[in-house]
């Protein structure tokens, strides 16, 4: 509110200095790439020695594999536990022990979805698979937790161990899946214990980074109060801090879930069971429905191990500790009804099986909708797709890969340095060397190109939606499932649809990075908006500004921050997509990264291409990342 | 609060109790019926696999896939591709009905070899030629064994869909291909025509093919057979041009017309040199390879695997039948076994 107040003056004239500072440096830089483009562009060579040194990080994995063999087994044991309880069960059983937690931590509600959500399970047809799924991902999460939290706790408490865990949690993150799904199979062979491993790696780092946060969370006072009190560092610990941050220990665990159930999918491909394999085949058939089918199930675990986990978090907040109607024996006797209630079933009902005659196929259905819709719009989106690459796609990547590369780096380090800062701009140029020193200069080029162009019109697709959804609420709400769908749906699904309507181009792997990016850019833009205070809202309206005045220069600036934070997030989960990209025609770094999984004489240079994914998102992130601290920086100094 | 807190604490130790006693009591419910019917064996617990129940269309077709199930165990490693999937479901059914107990998993190729040296894998049915794979687990470390030809030839080459070459009948000679190279312009091409390689790890030197044969092509990956077959479908749906990479036994090649165009004839040795290749892609005898220690003592199931021989032909029927039919593995596999008994009866042990 105060950016625009009369002590900025002096702020920006310093501003106007490096206003005027970027834009000659840009000016030269121009001038510069009219000069020198096309020459000292590393084209891309395949055989770049560094590849196959690279290759030997693999030889050696395979020759000390033994090391890790209990892991292995220990993994394997852990999957199969949870595979063995399920299959003890039975169907019954398993909808009355969900059903029963679900009556426990919340009522009557959440046992009927629950208890919905695992049937309509089974009459997909798809039992046997799902619990497999739910099997590997109780495994990893189990395991997720066990170190996570401890990391989290730690994290929350010291800086400096902060300091350390904060970049590798960010390479487990932006690390491209099948990058690792290679090392980690020369590591753990294939199969349960490997898919539990690569899980584990990706599901991990929110288990630890929102334990920390709610740690951190805790209010100074308490904490103070408790030691005041005379309370060892223990006690503060076990008494305060972490009952406090129980909530937050739920969401981060929730978080988990949800990340381990989109990987258990990938997984498939190397050997595990469950949805994942029968995502995989539906695939090799280019089969919609099947694969819709499978990816509805993953959704439909989804929604219940959100809505469980919510649940249970709320339940564990001493701080929302809600005495219930009826009192305790009710809250206490219902879930257990519930749960005896599965237990006695299979003295009744076949257990083991699913019963056949309630099943019901979606697959047909889906797969006429689907030609319906590839038949109908085909060709407008054929043409928009021409349109977009001839305009922005094609010349964003001709700069790009027809620059000399250090006039590349420059560049980006400017960029940095004017939207965040010196440090951002030292990181730039650093990712950006390495890059150039791994040899895959040219794709990364190539896929930067790409992911710019899908950030950008998720920003500008994702703005104009959340705009509309912050002005009505019904939009908000009927939008919330479809952004609920295209988050949890697995990409395998919509990716055939989505050939069908833009060919196997760079611009398909674009749009499939667009539907998996813009849920949470749409809702960030949404709060963002939301949150402009009412009494500006209404200062700006009663001074006459009209509703593109209002949203221009009042609720657009005002919600910056939260602009800032959606491309950030934004730009990671659109690099998150370059290798599934990959699948539809991406190309660069994303067939590097498929190459050396599929061909063992090409593991270096995927190993080298998803190294270099890893280092695009970490400039990336950081550069978005400190655009939102500076203006918080700015906004703090001058309010 | 102490009181709600002990209520917690009891409500948590009883849904405990509660699991362990109902585990105990149901798992010795399931193990009755499961020994009982004695049908596949192994009974519900560990194995992952998808058990071939109680067939409920046991009606449709003669052949059974059941068996003892005591034989001993194979475990059959599927590619990703539906060609692999209709040698595993025929290959499946056969060996059950001998009585042994078959698990399968889908994998990638490269993982796949692995499974040889954890036991995980002991038959791949159908191998697209890896020399280092092979060179390492056959050769190095004689974990694997060459199990002999499948019978299925693999064809590599240029495709076009059917209806180019009945409007544009030079077309199918690769002389004539920079006199339609506007034709094929794409969004990915620029000012070339685009010629559509496949998922970018297969076998492939089209880029060299059209460099060397002074083609006005360009070599844009689809990314993955999926996008290919997706490709080709529309191609020839829309009556939209499409030139691209593609391969037999493939099940599209059931559902739609796919013309070969013609490239100078492959002679041994021409694509030695990958840099200077002119010429079209050899012919793949695609082969069987088992775990050397599961051979060893498979006993009738060895010998079945290296009997195991069929024809493109025959697996492009069942593969038609899975994909298109939309039938499941194992009836595609029994209405294959019913037609076809006098290619599958030279499989079995003559013992």
């Amino acid at each position: 509110m105060t950016a625009v107040g009369l002590p900025m003056t002096r702020r920006l004239d310093a501003r106007g200095i490096r206003r005027a500072l970027f834009v000659v440096l840009f000016g030269a830089i121009v001038l510069t790439w009219l000069i020198f483009h096309d020459q000292m562009t590393l084209p891309h060579d395949d055989d770049y020695p560094l590849f196959k040194s690279l290759n030997s990080v693999r030889d050696w994995a395979n020759d000390n594999r033994s090391i890790l063999e209990p892991i292995r087994t220990g993994l394997g044991a852990i999957v199969s536990f949870f595979n063995d309880l399920i299959a003890s069960l039975g169907w019954p059983g398993v909808i009355g022990l969900a059903g029963g937690l679900a009556m426990l931590f919340s009522g009557l509600r959440l046992t009927i979805l629950v208890a919905a959500g695992f049937a309509s399970l089974g009459v997909l047809g798809l039992w046997d698979p799902a619990m497999e799924t739910l099997a590997l991902m109780l495994a990893s999460v189990v395991i997720a937790i066990v170190i996570g939290l401890p990391l989290g706790i730690l994290a929350g408490r010291s800086d400096r161990a902060t300091a350390f865990l904060s970049p590798i949690l960010d390479v487990m993150q932006i690390m491209p899946t099948l990058a690792y799904l290679v090392p980690v199979t020369a590591l753990f062979f294939i199969g349960a214990a490997p898919a539990a491993v690569a899980t584990l790696i990706y599901a991990l780092p929110p288990a630890v980074r929102i334990t920390s946060l709610g740690i951190r969370g805790v209010p100074g006072t308490s904490v103070e109060a408790a030691r005041s009190l005379g309370s060892t560092d223990r006690q503060v610990l076990s008494k305060v801090q972490i009952p406090l941050a129980m909530r937050a220990i739920g969401l981060g665990i929730n978080q988990t879930i949800m990340l381990a159930l989109s990987m258990v999918v990938i997984t498939g491909l190397i050997g595990a069971p469950g949805l994942g394999r029968n995502l995989t085949i539906a695939l090799s058939k280019v089969n919609v429905g099947q694969a819709f089918e499978a990816g509805l199930a993953i959704v439909i675990l989804a929604i219940i191990m959100d809505r469980l986990t919510y649940a249970a978090s709320e339940w564990l907040d001493p701080r929302t500790r809600r005495l219930r109607r009826g009192g305790r024996w009710i809250s206490i006797g219902a879930p257990l009804a519930i749960l005896g209630a599965g237990l006695i079933a299979p003295a009744f009902v076949n257990a083991t099986q699913f019963p056949d005659a309630i099943q019901v196929s979606l697959e047909d259905a889906v797969n006429a909708m689907a030609e319906w819709i590839t038949d109908t719009f085909s060709p407008i989106t054929i043409a928009i797709k021409d349109v977009i690459t001839a305009v922005v796609l094609n010349p964003l990547e001709a700069v790009l890969t027809s620059a000399p590369w250090w006039l590349v780096i420059t560049f980006g380090a400017l960029v940095a340095w004017y939207v965040s800062g010196r440090r951002p701009a030292i990181v730039a140029a650093i990712c950006l060397a390495i890059i150039v020193l791994l040899g895959v200069w040219n794709h990364a080029m190539v896929t930067l190109a790409n992911v710019l162009v899908a950030t950008l019109l998720c920003l500008v697709i994702g703005v104009a939606v959340g705009v509309q959804t912050a002005r009505h609420d019904r939009l908000k709400a009927t939008l919330r499932p479809i952004l609920d769908l295209a988050q949890t749906m697995p990409a395998f699904v919509y990716l055939i649809p989505a050939l069908a309507l833009f060919q196997p181009t760079r611009f398909t792997a674009i749009v499939a990075a667009i539907i998996f990016a813009i849920p949470p850019v749409i809702r960030l833009v949404d709060i963002g908006i939301r949150s402009v205070p009412a009494t500006v809202v209404e200062a700006a309206r009663a001074s006459g500004a009209t509703d593109r005045q209002l949203l221009w220069k009042v609720q657009l600036p005002m919600s910056m921050r939260a602009l800032l934070l959606a491309a950030n997030q934004g730009i990671v989960m659109v690099l998150s997509m370059v290798v599934i990209g990959a699948l539809v025609g991406a190309g660069a770094l994303g067939y590097d990264v498929i190459t050396g999984f599929a061909q063992g004489e090409d593991f270096g240079k995927g190993l080298a291409a998803g190294i270099a994914i890893v280092l695009l998102g970490i400039m990336l992130d950081r550069i978005t990342q400190g655009a939102g601290s500076r203006r918080r920086a700015a906004t703090a100094r001058a309010g | 609060m102490r009181h709600v807190r002990l209520g917690r604490w009891f409500a948590g130790m009883a849904v405990v109790v509660l699991v362990v006693t109902g585990c105990a009591k149901s798992s010795g419910a399931t193990e009755a019926p499961a020994t009982a019917s004695a049908a596949t064996g192994g009974g519900g617990a560990a194995s992952s696999q998808p058990s071939t129940g109680p067939a409920a269309s046991q009606g449709v077709a003669k052949a059974t896939c059941q068996g003892s199930g005591d034989k001993g165990d194979v475990k059959m490693m599927i590619n990703q591709w539906v060609g692999a999937e209709a040698n595993v479901a025929v290959a499946q059914c056969l060996l059950q009905q001998m009585g042994y107990k078959v698990e399968t998993s889908t994998l990638a190729e490269q993982p796949a070899w692995q499974g040889f040296d954890t036991g995980e894998v002991d038959v791949i049915l159908e191998n697209w030629g890896h020399p280092d794979l092979e060179k390492h687990y056959i050769a190095d470390t004689k974990l694997a064994t060459d199990a002999g030809p499948n019978g299925v030839t693999g064809i590599i080459g240029w495709y076009v869909p059917g209806w180019m070459i009945d409007k544009y009948p030079d077309l199918a000679d690769w002389h004539n291909l920079n006199k339609y190279a506007d034709m094929f312009k794409t969004s990915e091409s620029g000012d070339k025509g685009q010629f559509l390689g496949s998922d970018p790890t297969f076998v492939q030197y089209d880029e060299a093919l059209i460099t060397n044969l002074g083609l006005n092509y360009k070599d844009v990956f689809s990314g993955s057979e999926a996008a290919t077959i997706k490709a080709f479908q529309a191609a020839d749906k829309n009556k939209t041009p499409l030139i691209g990479y593609f391969y037999d036994p493939q099940w599209l090649q059931n559902e739609i017309k796919l013309v070969q165009i013609k490239l100078p004839p492959y002679t041994p040795g021409c694509d030695k040199d990958l840099k200077k290749v002119a010429c079209d892609y050899p012919p793949y005898i695609l082969n069987k390879i088992v775990r050397t220690k599961w051979l060893d003592s498979a006993g009738a199931a060895g010998t079945f695997i290296k009997n195991f021989k069929w024809g493109n032909k025959d697996q492009n029927e069942v593969a038609d039948l899975i994909t298109n039919k939309k039938m499941s593995d194992e009836d595609a596999a029994k209405q294959w076994i019913d037609e076809h008994p006098d290619v599958w009866q030279a499989w079995m042990p003559s013992s």
